[in-house]
């Protein structure tokens, strides 16, 4: 078990932590994303990163809300989260989902809340240049063959494609890149609240036809960074029934067992 | 004489009837709500050379870009030509600005000149056959899309076998031109048209005269039916790709525009001491219809050329959905074409109990749109198809509280619990207990 403090518990302390770590809905209450959460905060505790969550002060960033359409809801839920964080006079952000690190980074400045947001892919990465984390030669995913998965809202929406394939690198993985990835990734099929809804009428689900892609590379490991993505593609992948040949893992799973 | 005053008449014919339709057109586009980018004009020149000028995000798609490269080549350099066409047709002379430069070396520029068009403008001539068969024989899904249907295909082709009308005309008249020149004593020399005189052989003078006439006047007549045709086709891309770039933003594509009016509301509701500053006008949330969008998604929808890379790079498309980003655009300028006729007939806008939600697109399209921006990454000239979706779906939640019944479970979680499931906010910090 690894303790983790809130922001209340540092601000008793009169302490200020080095980051804040932005959990997310997905990472506090999905339990395929909470074992990502854990072993996210578990990496920050291994290389003595001073972070803060803000447990029950925190709120959905009303990403989906916005959407879908209701910007009402969004900009009230903008509004207490701004509230709380302002409170704490937070300066760095860091989220392990892209949705809220979108929302922090992009929607929030003009509602009143300036931060350093950061997604965990290149808060990772900055940290394996600096030198702070360190991966053992013989790590368990050295040579594996992996494709990685491009979420929408870290590639096309804020143009963060090399991190993640830099720590893929790192990690000496033999990465397979999928027909449409990069700028011509395709979307897992949850974004723009398509999560909290059944799918319009169609031929095939967007899950499954993001599957085919990550089939076609042969890769036993579907590498991605978003608690929405890996429900999408573990879905797809029973769907195709290869749910035992094929492993969805955030990149943040791969790095705590390298290190 | 008598050409000249042809040729003037047809031009001043020309200037007021293209004048009229360019001015309906930014009327239209001046209906849309106010909107300005948030980048710097530095960064606005930038986008305007390097997508408009440059065709920078054309290259995602080598092929075609390469073949779409010859045909605005040969476009822009034939506008050389077409300024002595000009002064040749209003003071009926022949190769004005050959002769003006005759004996100097600005003649051997001018003959460098001609043959640099003749070269690029055979380019264009395969390149035009190529997108012809492409779009008719080999038949390119997203060449073929049911939205396409009937005038949209017609324009395509017209536009195309308009290029390909206006290449021949000029090599007619070239050829016959050379053919006309005394060969002991020629001029000029092109090097492309020249392979044709041949042809020409056992002519006489008079008919090949003729046909240099008809050349000439082949091309000057296409060159104003094309002007006349352009604003009311979607090849108007070719004007309009240029304000577009520039207009276009540099912000992260991830984000979406936000609302003041709901930051007003929603401040003098949190916070008792703000002041707010609107000025008590109706609030209308979202876009129901055109007038409702930004000037910029207006001119975004003159701008689109129906290419469909978006169509064809969304996955909800892909998948078989009804979306399709190409429509949004489509439906959005059909639908301001339809306004503007409105309001030019009855002086100002008379409702005609149509909007471009339901009438023009449906509910069932807006729902499948994943938001995952590659629509928007896609367009070579950047147009957001996104920033039309994410307001009209504002309108049907926010005015016609129109919302899937699965959506309106997570609105109501996130207002109550904070999160988009059903679980109780204190249980947030439970994984680290695990």
């Amino acid at each position: 078990m690894i303790q983790v403090k809130t922001m209340a518990d540092y601000l008793a302390q009169g302490e200020n932590p080095d980051v804040l770590f932005w959990v997310g809905c997905a990472g506090s209450f999905d339990d395929r994303a909470k074992r990502i959460t854990s072993q996210f905060a578990e990496i920050l505790t291994k290389i003595g990163v001073r972070f803060a969550i803000l447990g029950s002060e925190e709120s959905c960033t009303g990403d989906p809300a916005r959407r879908a359409g209701n910007e009402f809801l969004f900009q009230m839920m903008a509004y207490q989260n701004i509230q709380v964080l302002n409170g704490y006079e937070v300066k760095k952000i860091v989220t392990t989902c892209p949705h809220c690190f979108n929302t922090l980074k992009n929607e929030y400045p003009e509602l009143g809340g300036k931060y350093d947001v950061w997604h965990h892919t290149e808060f990772l990465q900055d940290l394996i240049d600096k030198g702070n984390i360190k991966i053992t030669d013989t790590n368990e995913y050295k040579g594996k063959r992996i494709t990685y998965h491009d979420s929408c809202y870290l590639g096309r929406g804020n143009n963060i494609y090399e991190a993640p394939r830099q720590i893929l690198e790192a990690l000496d993985t033999d990465l397979y890149e999928m027909k449409r990835s990069k700028k011509n990734g395709l979307c897992c099929g949850a974004g723009g609240a398509q999560m909290f809804k059944e799918e319009e009428h169609g031929g095939i689900r967007v899950n499954e036809e993001r599957t085919k892609d990550v089939l076609d590379t042969q890769a036993e490991i579907v590498v991605a960074n978003c608690p929405f993505c890996i429900t999408m593609l573990q879905d797809g992948l029973k769907a195709n029934e290869k749910q035992d040949e094929v492993k969805v893992l955030d990149i943040v799973e791969l790095l705590n067992a390298s290190i | 004489m008598i050409s000249s005053i042809i040729f003037i008449s047809l031009l001043i014919i020309l200037g007021i009837f293209s004048f009229k339709r360019y001015r309906q057109i930014y009327q239209n586009i001046q209906l849309g709500m106010p909107w300005s980018p948030s980048n710097q004009l530095k960064d606005r020149i930038k986008n305007t050379i390097l997508i408009a000028l440059g065709q920078k995000k054309m290259f995602s798609r080598p092929i075609p870009a390469i073949f779409h490269l010859f045909i605005y080549l040969a476009f822009i350099f034939t506008q050389i030509e077409l300024i002595e066409i000009l002064i040749d047709g209003i003071f009926n002379s022949h190769r004005f600005i050959f002769h003006l430069a005759e004996g100097s070396f600005a003649a051997s520029i001018y003959i460098g000149l001609i043959n640099f068009i003749e070269i690029l403008s055979v380019s264009a001539f395969v390149a035009t056959l190529v997108f012809l068969s492409r779009r008719n024989l080999l038949k390119l899904p997203r060449l073929n899309m049911k939205e396409l249907t009937g005038w949209p295909a017609k324009d395509a082709n017209i536009i195309l076998i308009a290029e390909i009308y206006l290449i021949s005309c000029i090599f007619i008249m070239n050829s016959a031109d050379l053919a006309l020149q005394d060969p002991a004593n020629s001029q000029y020399h092109f090097l492309l048209s020249s392979l044709l005189v041949p042809f020409w052989n056992g002519i006489s003078f008079h008919t090949i005269e003729i046909f240099e006439r008809i050349g000439w006047w082949g091309h000057v007549i296409g060159i104003f039916g094309f002007i006349a045709y352009l604003p009311y086709s979607k090849h108007l891309h070719i004007i309009l790709a240029f304000p577009n770039a520039f207009f276009s933003n540099d912000d992260a594509k991830g984000k979406i525009n936000y609302m003041p009016q709901i930051f007003n509301e929603i401040q003098s509701m949190m916070d008792p001491s703000f002041a707010s500053n609107s000025d008590g006008s109706e609030m209308k949330f979202g876009a129901k219809d055109v007038q409702d969008l930004t000037w910029k998604n207006l001119l975004d929808a003159y701008s689109c050329t129906e290419c469909g890379r978006c169509t064809s790079s969304c996955p909800a498309n892909q998948t078989g959905k009804l979306l399709s980003p190409r429509k949004i655009m489509m439906d959005t300028r059909d639908r301001l074409e339809e306004v503007g006729i409105n309001i030019q007939e009855n002086g100002s806008f008379v409702p005609d109990n149509k909007s471009l939600i339901h009438d023009y697109i449906s509910v069932e399209e807006l729902r499948a749109c994943t938001t995952c921006n590659a629509c928007v990454e896609e367009c070579p000239v950047n147009i957001s198809p996104l920033d039309i979706i994410v307001q009209l779906r504002r309108n049907l939640i926010m005015e016609e509280s129109n919302s899937p019944q699965e959506w309106n479970m997570m609105f109501g979680n996130i207002e109550t619990n904070g999160a988009p499931w059903k679980f109780s906010p204190t249980e947030r910090g439970n994984w680290a207990n695990k």
